[in-house]
């Protein structure tokens, strides 16, 4: 049976990463590749990790560490932040990455995902949307971190992007994320049931329960969580009981 | 002992050669005929498209050499599916017959619950087979892909997607093939890599 995935994401800086290490007694915590392996070995089953340097310099460092993490570590990973066009993606598979996370580039222009699929093919091609909530409750695409709003709603954007031949769906809701009261399951489940592709949900994991909510209400085929790995609140073994526990399919 | 692992237009190549690198093996990526025809192991991986990929084995001449082979070859992926006989994708693509009984087809989803690709960890169910020595059965492995081999006599691993049973892992003779990836399988995937370096 196909297990649910739990997908640590860690944001790094100028090839460090940038919060929480205080969960392993890691000599180099700050070490993104010594943390990726390190929750690989605790049972993680993708990894997630983001570029969010600005420079240049910074850039080539995440490269170098795309090449030590796919020498290092046996599990499947994706890489994101500042993709914008074919060039970034080639480069960042050709130092090893499995998949490539596009967020901004996409929303910009969303040619750029056929062109992905049909060079390196739909499974490389992880499409990020960051959304918000309106008063209406219809649900509001941004770009660049969430600062910029656009005119793209969340469930036609998604469906564009399944369309175009996105691999998957990485949806961030902006109006849970950091709150640690749990996953946006309602949008969660629509996104389900209007795409043909697997959706990867983020933002708002605080407690074990929220990961079996948005596998059980959200139907998400795999939960992406940050803090609460990286400070230790969560440890992945004991999450993985407890989803078993509560009959929801995960690799033990 | 010598590995060679076929370097041909496809992705995920890297990944293979990493693996087998935390497993002891020195590979060497080649798409010289003579170098793969005297190594002492085979590794044809790869994710790609069946018509894009086996025109660019055409291109090097690999599509009549891989089947000549007779040291232990194991295909990934794409690589499985291209030594079947022929492929749906593509709009249909004969491919290199080395399980010539075999033709790849599309996952038809039954529910909004089958996603295309199947993609993530499933388990699957192994027969007696030296390539899963110390494999238990009902381990999972790491999948990404959209088109299967239907279960057949050939298939000494089985799994299920979709309500359809699909060969996870094949052999014929020589010949070892896996649809999963076991250099992104964590411990089992290195145990599979190690037992096939053991044949």
């Amino acid at each position: 049976m196909l297990a649910k995935r739990i997908i640590p994401c860690l944001d790094v800086k100028d090839g460090q990463t940038v919060k929480g290490t205080n969960f392993v007694n890691l000599r180099r915590a700050g070490d993104p590749v010594a943390l990726g392996k390190a929750y690989s070995e605790q049972g993680a089953d993708e990894l997630v990790f983001l570029d969010i340097t600005a420079t240049h310099e910074g850039r080539k460092t995440f490269a170098d560490m795309v090449s030590r993490v796919a020498a290092e570590i046996n599990i499947p990973f994706t890489v994101g932040g500042g993709i914008s066009e074919l060039a970034d993606v080639e480069r960042m598979l050709d130092a090893g990455a499995d998949k490539v996370s596009i967020n901004s580039a996409a929303l910009r222009r969303p040619a750029l995902i056929d062109e992905i699929v049909r060079r390196f093919g739909s499974q490389v091609c992880v499409v990020a949307i960051d959304a918000k909530q309106t008063d209406g409750g219809d649900w509001t695409c941004y770009l660049a971190g969430g600062r910029v709003a656009t005119e793209r709603g969340l469930f036609e954007w998604a469906r564009e992007a399944a369309d175009r031949g996105a691999g998957e769906i990485l949806f961030t809701s902006m109006d849970h994320d950091g709150v640690k009261q749990g996953f946006a399951n309602d949008a969660l489940a629509r996104l389900h049931r209007a795409l043909p592709i697997p959706v990867i949900a983020s933002g708002g994991a605080g407690a074990m329960a929220h990961f079996r909510d948005a596998f059980v209400e959200g139907c998400a085929d795999a939960a992406l969580a940050a803090s609460v790995f990286h400070f230790g609140e969560i440890p992945i073994p004991a999450l993985k009981r407890y989803l078993q526990d509560e009959g929801i399919p995960v690799r033990l | 002992m010598q590995v060679a692992i076929v370097k041909y237009n496809a992705g995920n190549i890297y990944s293979v050669l990493h693996a087998l690198r935390r497993v002891g093996a020195e590979p060497v990526l080649t798409d010289d005929a003579e170098v793969i025809r005297r190594a002492d192991r085979v590794v044809f991986p790869g994710q790609g498209e069946a018509a894009t990929t086996i025109a660019s084995l055409r291109r090097l001449g690999l599509d009549r050499l891989i089947p000549t082979l007779t040291q232990p070859v194991l295909g990934i992926c794409i690589g499985q599916q291209l030594m079947c006989a022929s492929s749906e994708e593509g709009g249909g693509t004969e491919c290199l017959g080395i399980f010539p009984d075999s033709r790849v087809r599309r996952f038809v989803p039954r529910t909004t619950d089958d996603k295309i690709p199947h993609m993530g960890w499933n388990t699957v169910r192994a027969a007696q087979s030296p390539l899963f020595e110390g494999v238990g059965d009902g381990t999972y492995f790491y999948f990404i892909h959209s088109y299967y081999v239907p279960a057949c006599a050939e298939a000494i691993a089985v799994a299920d997607y979709s309500g359809t049973p699909f060969a996870a892992a094949m052999r014929r003779g020589n010949f070892f093939a896996t649809q999963f990836h076991p250099e992104k399988s964590g411990a089992a995937g290195e145990r599979l890599l190690r037992n096939f370096l053991n044949l």
